[in-house]
């Protein structure tokens, strides 16, 4: 199949340049349209075969603008140009956190999108609605996944986790026996415990399946300090140094595949995008996993929680060709270009029928599973606190990183982390 | 910028002066004026406008809109119905002060070994050896480096599970387990430490350099005449004589140093224990929209630079009148 792939790679990146050609005869009407994202995985390369359609219909040409792979660098970046009006970028890829904060700086999709958005999970597309008006059409929607080996489970007779108490101690069985055997790199699991973004998600993902809450309810309550949250925090602050490395407190997704798709981890917390890179030509774990949902915590109201991540696509106010860059944006967030996203990079679509397609469940068989696992995602607490947003997602992941690496306990930082909250929320989120 | 107000300075005409005078300091004025105007814009202009905004409620989504907000971005208080008193502003804001703590105590110690390798490298660099040209050269490698590229260069090789160091260290077995360096919060300051020293001691190295080379050789010459001791020679002749140099160079590094960060930034982003006043000013001013109260913070480690420098100068100029007097 991966050669198939590679052969199709090849032809479309012939026809490229064949388009490039025509299209610089034809640079009359053409315009350039630049797109900023971030690069994780082989996005980049990905990002051309994706456009080409596109481009050799309309006669345009899109370039990419590749940014870091962290969203907080990111955020910060695109907040800096649209505040200075930039009209360099046409159209930005936003993660599916920022509509409320960014909302002013894009154009209003609704009436473009009209025809379209029926076709979407409505929860996202609700996500990018900010007071009324569609800031960004979802491109692709992300829920992660456990990773686990399935060659060592067989070997070791384990069965897949669905508790994290499972998890902890499967992990530190077939760690313990591996080294045992000679296998001193091996580690039980590994996850995103870096003080950014990835660590808010992984955070929430571990209270909210405690069954304690999800950090700032979405009628603006704050939630985090029960002691359901704490005993989660407990629980992963007991696995570095254990079962995952004292290095996972800098680790964002890349390091953490970077051990993974080394052989040195049983589990791995992870976005799907890591799926297909796993399964790569020079991955050491090339057919030795499989994914499943995420462990359930313990405790009243426990659930096997994943947080909504996903990208989108804005036109920025302040683009050049505004009209060319609408008619990317729609062509981005098409069946056709999620299909080919799915196919190629295991993106998760946000077009409810392409779960049922045979092309991409036969790229990406755990797709038919994910359906139910994405419905039930647990939002950031993103919509409502506004623009504080940041601050709040922030606090507590320093608050998280710090229970992790051991400076305070876990019940003294949400302590202190709700009365930070209240005092950032004072009268209300605005 | 002081250097040239002060050439103006020097120009100025006194009254009673001749007209030739006169006619070379206007004709100074306007050779100058081209230089005075850009650095008004690109210094002065930004300085003051940060510092405006710093009294406003300014936000990035509304850069132009911000309103005069007094000094409640740098301390207000509020009185709670129970009676207590609730401090805000960056003064109250103990994510400043451990910032403040950061940043010093980075540039006290990074500042101070650069400088003590900076002058043992100068010292060896100095001396008359075979191949010392390839050798300064090369010596000036780090320096050459771009901070961001260094930064995550060491990040790779300070990594806990592939990284170089770890692995060099296990290998001698120095360590039994690899450390998570960037990660821990009591290592990370100490990876940032390392990493700036490696980066910033060619320059000190250079700049001592060139202060040893202006000490004239005839007084080593006569110091070994009266047949006194190398050691001595060092404490009583070149370093005395060395110590304009680095005066100067200090001063360089440390105006470097307390304005720290990309390499922060690069190498334990988010990091409380390595995080500087540059990079909670630019948290709050971006990532925050709290532009106003970033801006506060941003004229605040201004004031902090001002102070630290005029101490510096103003102490370092009275130790060297007291030599002088002896």
């Amino acid at each position: 199949m991966l050669h198939i792939t590679k052969a199709a790679a090849l032809r479309s990146s012939a026809l490229a340049a064949a388009v490039a050609v025509v299209g610089s005869a034809a640079a009359a009407q053409g315009v350039t349209i630049t797109y900023v994202s971030g690069a994780v995985g082989a996005a980049v390369e990905n990002f051309d075969r994706l456009v080409a359609p596109w481009e050799e219909r309309t006669g345009n040409d899109v370039v990419l603008v590749p940014m870091p792979a962290s969203t907080t660098d990111q955020f910060g970046q695109y907040r800096l140009w649209l505040a200075a009006q930039n009209g360099d970028i046409d159209l930005y890829q936003t993660d599916v956190i920022w509509a409320p904060q960014l909302a002013e700086h894009f154009v209003d999709l609704t009436e473009a999108a009209a025809g379209i958005v029926d076709q979407h999970f409505p929860s996202i597309v609700e996500s990018q609605t900010v007071n009324g008006r569609l800031v960004a059409l979802p491109i692709f929607t992300d829920a992660p996944a456990l990773y686990y080996r399935t060659d060592l489970l067989e070997k070791h007779g384990a069965e897949v986790p669905t508790t994290w108490a499972e998890l902890t101690e499967t992990a530190q069985r077939i760690q313990d026996a591996e080294r045992a055997e000679g296998n001193s790199e091996i580690w039980g699991f590994v996850w995103q415990g870096n003080a950014y973004e990835g660590l808010t998600c992984n955070a929430l993902e571990w209270i909210k399946s405690f069954g304690g809450g999800q950090i700032v309810e979405p009628d603006g309550t704050i939630s985090v300090n029960n002691p359901q949250a704490v005993e989660a925090l407990e629980l992963a602050a007991s696995w570095v140094g254990t079962i995952s490395p004292e290095g996972v407190l800098a680790y964002q997704e890349e390091e953490a595949r970077g051990v993974w798709q080394t052989g040195n981890a049983v589990f791995m917390r992870n976005w799907p995008y890591a799926y297909l890179l796993g399964n790569g030509e020079d991955s050491a774990v090339r057919g030795l996993f499989d994914v499943a949902p995420l462990p359930v915590g313990e405790g009243e109201g426990a659930t096997s929680a994943a947080t909504l991540g996903g990208w989108n696509v804005a036109v920025s106010r302040y683009g050049r060709n505004q009209e060319v860059a609408l008619d990317l944006a729609l062509y981005l967030a098409s069946e056709e270009a999620q299909k080919q996203r799915a196919i190629n990079e295991g993106n998760l679509p946000t077009i409810m029928s392409l779960y049922e397609d045979p092309e991409v469940l036969e790229a990406n068989p755990y797709f038919e599973r994910w359906q139910e696992v994405f419905l039930n995602a647990v939002p950031r607490p993103s919509a409502p606190t506004q623009n504080a947003y940041n601050q709040v997602s922030s606090l507590f992941w320093s608050a998280v990183h710090d229970v992790l690496s051991g400076n305070q306990s876990a019940a003294d930082a949400l302590e202190v982390l709700e009365a930070d909250l209240e005092d950032l929320k004072g009268d209300g989120w605005q | 910028m002081t250097t040239t107000a002060t050439g103006a300075a020097a120009y100025a005409p006194d009254r009673g002066e001749t007209g030739l005078q006169e006619q070379r300091a206007r004709a100074a004025f306007w050779f100058l004026a081209p230089m005075l105007l850009m650095l008004f814009f690109v210094a002065a202009w930004p300085l003051l406008r940060s510092i405006w905004f710093s009294f406003t409620d300014t936000t990035l989504n509304n850069l132009y809109g911000g309103e005069w907000a007094g000094f409640q971005n740098y301390l207000t208080w509020r009185e709670l119905p129970s009676g207590r008193i609730r401090w805000g502003g960056t003064l109250a804001d103990p994510a400043w002060w451990n910032a403040v703590y950061n940043t010093v105590r980075f540039a006290v110690i990074s500042v101070g070994l650069e400088t003590l390798f900076g002058l043992l490298i100068a010292l060896m660099l100095n001396a008359e050896f075979k191949g010392r040209g390839i050798v300064r050269a090369a010596i000036l490698i780090p320096w050459a480096i771009p901070t961001i590229v260094s930064a995550r260069m060491w990040g790779w090789m300070l990594n806990d599970q592939f990284g170089i160091i770890n692995h060099m260290l296990l290998s001698v077995g120095l360590i039994d387990s690899p450390i998570a360096w960037t990660a821990r919060a009591d290592t990370a300051m100490i990876a940032v430490i390392v990493v700036d020293v490696w980066k910033t001691t060619p320059f000190m190295a250079l700049l001592i350099l060139a202060g040893l080379q202006m000490i004239p050789r005839d007084m080593y010459e006569s110091a070994r005449i009266d047949g006194i001791h190398p050691v001595r020679v060092f404490f009583r002749v070149t370093l005395p004589l060395l110590k304009p140099a680095i005066m100067v160079a200090v001063i360089f590094r440390l105006l470097d140093a307390l304005r720290i960060f990309d390499l922060i930034y690069v190498l334990t982003p988010n990091s409380s224990a390595t995080k500087t006043m540059s990079i909670v000013a630019r948290e709050n001013m971006i990532d925050f929209n709290r532009f106003a109260y970033g801006s506060a913070q941003s004229t605040l480690l201004f004031a902090i630079i001002f102070l630290f420098v005029t101490l510096y100068i103003w102490l370092g100029r009275v130790d060297l009148t007291g030599e002088g007097r002896r």
